[in-house]
């Protein structure tokens, strides 16, 4: 049985071949766009952590009509406070003064003297700044705080990221389409691979049919040698990527991003079972429907 | 062991039927030929028999089976209880003497203990004892048919179907098969061999089927076959 195995893979060395590189490039690319669906989640998350929603509340000159030119009494804000802790959507509310506003923009601008040297205290008024447990649910705090006394605006992060979510959205759906496509082609090739295997085996298979040989008698050294040769692509696939992630993307870009949120090593393991589990049914599935359909009775 | 009852089968994309109401019933441990001339069916009732192909109308009972009614999956096991033997031999020119007969009993998952015994007392039996390891391109066609006829009943079925196994051989040769086929009919297996050599079953006189046209037209006992044209 594994001598057959043996000697079909040998005979057949170019086809076995092919499969091998074809399974192994369209496993890389749907460990690509795995890998960049992560990415994406691991950027969200380290992005949807900062996101918060500033309540920016009426100080003592304000331009916002709502204001009515009065500044927000400790009684409204204090009301403002209350409501927003009892949103169920609320993660955690933080006051943030005049002052320590002030001195956040300093912070962030210090290397823009022309920005930061105009800016007065004040010039920022105070706000609440929300923390929301699923950041997209930002509009339930725009539509109950906006217009509300003592509040001159409410202002969301999550307008300025959404562009940016929407890019790496679309780049990760692309590169799974690519290897969806991938996928059907190794299909397609493990097809044409098995026909052109039994067809080379015609006269065995005749005989095994004629002495009364089981069906998976017959079937099982195809079956496991188009499973053999994806699973050897897809260890390659796995290294291949393995590779990218560490040497390429991970020396590359944390020397030009300083960014914690990048996907490493550990997610290239998380994402290779996928990539086997997806050979392994991909090569069982069409092995069986071509020799169902080429080695009937 | 065989039976036709009323078989008539039309190939797909043919309008005139292969075989037309043919009735035939073959007791266990009978020698039979089916004889005619080329086209009148004979491959066709062996093919039939082996589940190859089905009848169009009628029933065709082996082994006690009622192969219009047999699911596809117990075809395999029908087809371990028939030995089959052909006219091109269908060696594997890969493998030697050996390693072809042994394959019949391989893919039926029997043990290397066991195919180890077995496979050098059949080769005793049809004569090849010594030959084991001759690769079939060594071999005479009359050594290549016994290599085959070994094949067939090395995992002893009770039934051996031989569709005109000495059309590739001399007449001196031919007589040898046939009368091997003889001695493996006196162990007690049911052979039906489907032939148009009319000198091999006057030498044996056994039961003749004779068709034409796909209809049967003769079926004597100890018989004789006379081909039209070919008799005074
Ligand atoms: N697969 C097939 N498709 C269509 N017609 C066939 C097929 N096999 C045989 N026939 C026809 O059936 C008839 C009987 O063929 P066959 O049983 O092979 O005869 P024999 O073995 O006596 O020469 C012939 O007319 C032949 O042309
Ligand atoms: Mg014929």
């Amino acid at each position: 049985m594994l001598g057959e195995v043996g000697n079909g893979l040998r005979r057949n060395l170019s086809m076995a071949i092919s499969v091998v590189l074809v399974t192994m490039v369209s496993m890389y690319l749907l460990g690509l766009g795995l890998l960049a669906q992560r990415q994406a989640d691991t950027m969200k998350g380290y992005w949807y952590d900062r996101v918060q929603v500033s309540v920016y509340l009426c100080n003592d000159n304000p331009t916002q009509p709502n204001c009515q030119g009065k500044a927000a009494t400790d009684q409204q804000k204090a009301t403002i406070k209350g409501q927003l802790q009892q949103l169920p959507e609320v993660k955690a509310v933080f006051y943030e003064s005049e002052q320590e506003a002030f001195d956040r923009f300093k912070e962030q601008f210090r290397n823009s003297p022309v920005v930061s040297n105009n800016l007065k205290v004040g010039d920022i008024p105070d706000s609440f700044r929300v923390q929301l447990k699923d950041p997209s649910k930002f509009a339930v705090v725009t539509s109950q705080f906006e217009g509300a006394p003592g509040v001159a605006s409410v202002q969301d992060q999550e307008k300025v990221l959404k562009p940016f979510f929407r890019v790496i959205n679309l780049v990760t759906l692309f590169a799974v389409l690519l290897a969806a496509l991938m996928v059907a082609c190794s299909a397609l090739l493990i097809m044409t691979t098995v026909r052109q295997v039994a067809f080379a085996r015609r006269r065995e298979i005749g005989i095994m049919r004629l002495v009364g040989a089981s069906n998976a008698t017959i079937r099982t050294p195809f079956i496991v040698e188009t499973v053999l040769s994806g699973l050897l692509g897809a260890v390659l696939a796995v290294g291949l990527l393995w590779a990218t992630v560490h040497f390429l993307f991970n020396r590359l870009l944390s020397q030009i991003l300083y960014d914690r949120a990048l996907i490493g090593d550990t997610d290239v393991w998380f994402v290779a079972p996928w990539m086997v589990a997806v050979v392994v049914v991909v090569a069982v599935v069409t092995s069986m429907l071509t020799l169902w359909r080429y080695l009937r009775v | 062991m065989i039976r036709f009852d009323h078989v008539t089968k039309t190939y797909p994309r043919s309008t005139r039927p292969a075989l037309f109401d043919v009735s035939i019933t073959i007791d266990r441990g009978e020698f039979v030929f089916i004889v005619g001339p080329s086209g009148s069916g004979k491959s066709t009732v062996l093919r039939l028999a082996l589940r190859e192909e089905q009848a169009t109308s009628g029933a065709v009972l082996v082994a006690g089976q009622d192969l219009g009614r047999l699911p596809l999956r117990k075809v395999p096991r029908l087809r371990r209880d028939i030995g089959t033997v052909f006219q091109d031999f269908r060696l594997l020119g890969n493998k030697n003497v050996f390693q072809n007969v042994a394959f019949a009993l391989q893919v039926l998952g029997k043990s290397g203990h066991y195919i180890r015994q077995v496979v050098p007392e059949t080769l005793e039996l049809v004569g090849l004892d010594g030959k084991a390891k001759r690769m079939p391109h060594e071999l005479s066609g009359g050594e290549q048919q016994r290599v085959a006829i070994a094949r067939a009943v090395v995992n002893r079925p009770s039934i051996l179907l031989c569709d005109e196994p000495t059309g590739n051989l001399d007449p001196a040769i031919s007589l040898d098969i046939v009368h091997l086929l003889d001695r493996i009919n006196q162990t007690g297996t049911t052979i039906v061999m489907a032939t148009h050599d009319d000198d091999i079953v006057n030498d044996m006189r056994r039961r003749v089927v004779e068709l034409s046209d796909g209809v049967v037209v003769r079926d004597e006992e100890d018989s004789l076959y006379l081909p039209k044209g070919d008799v005074g």
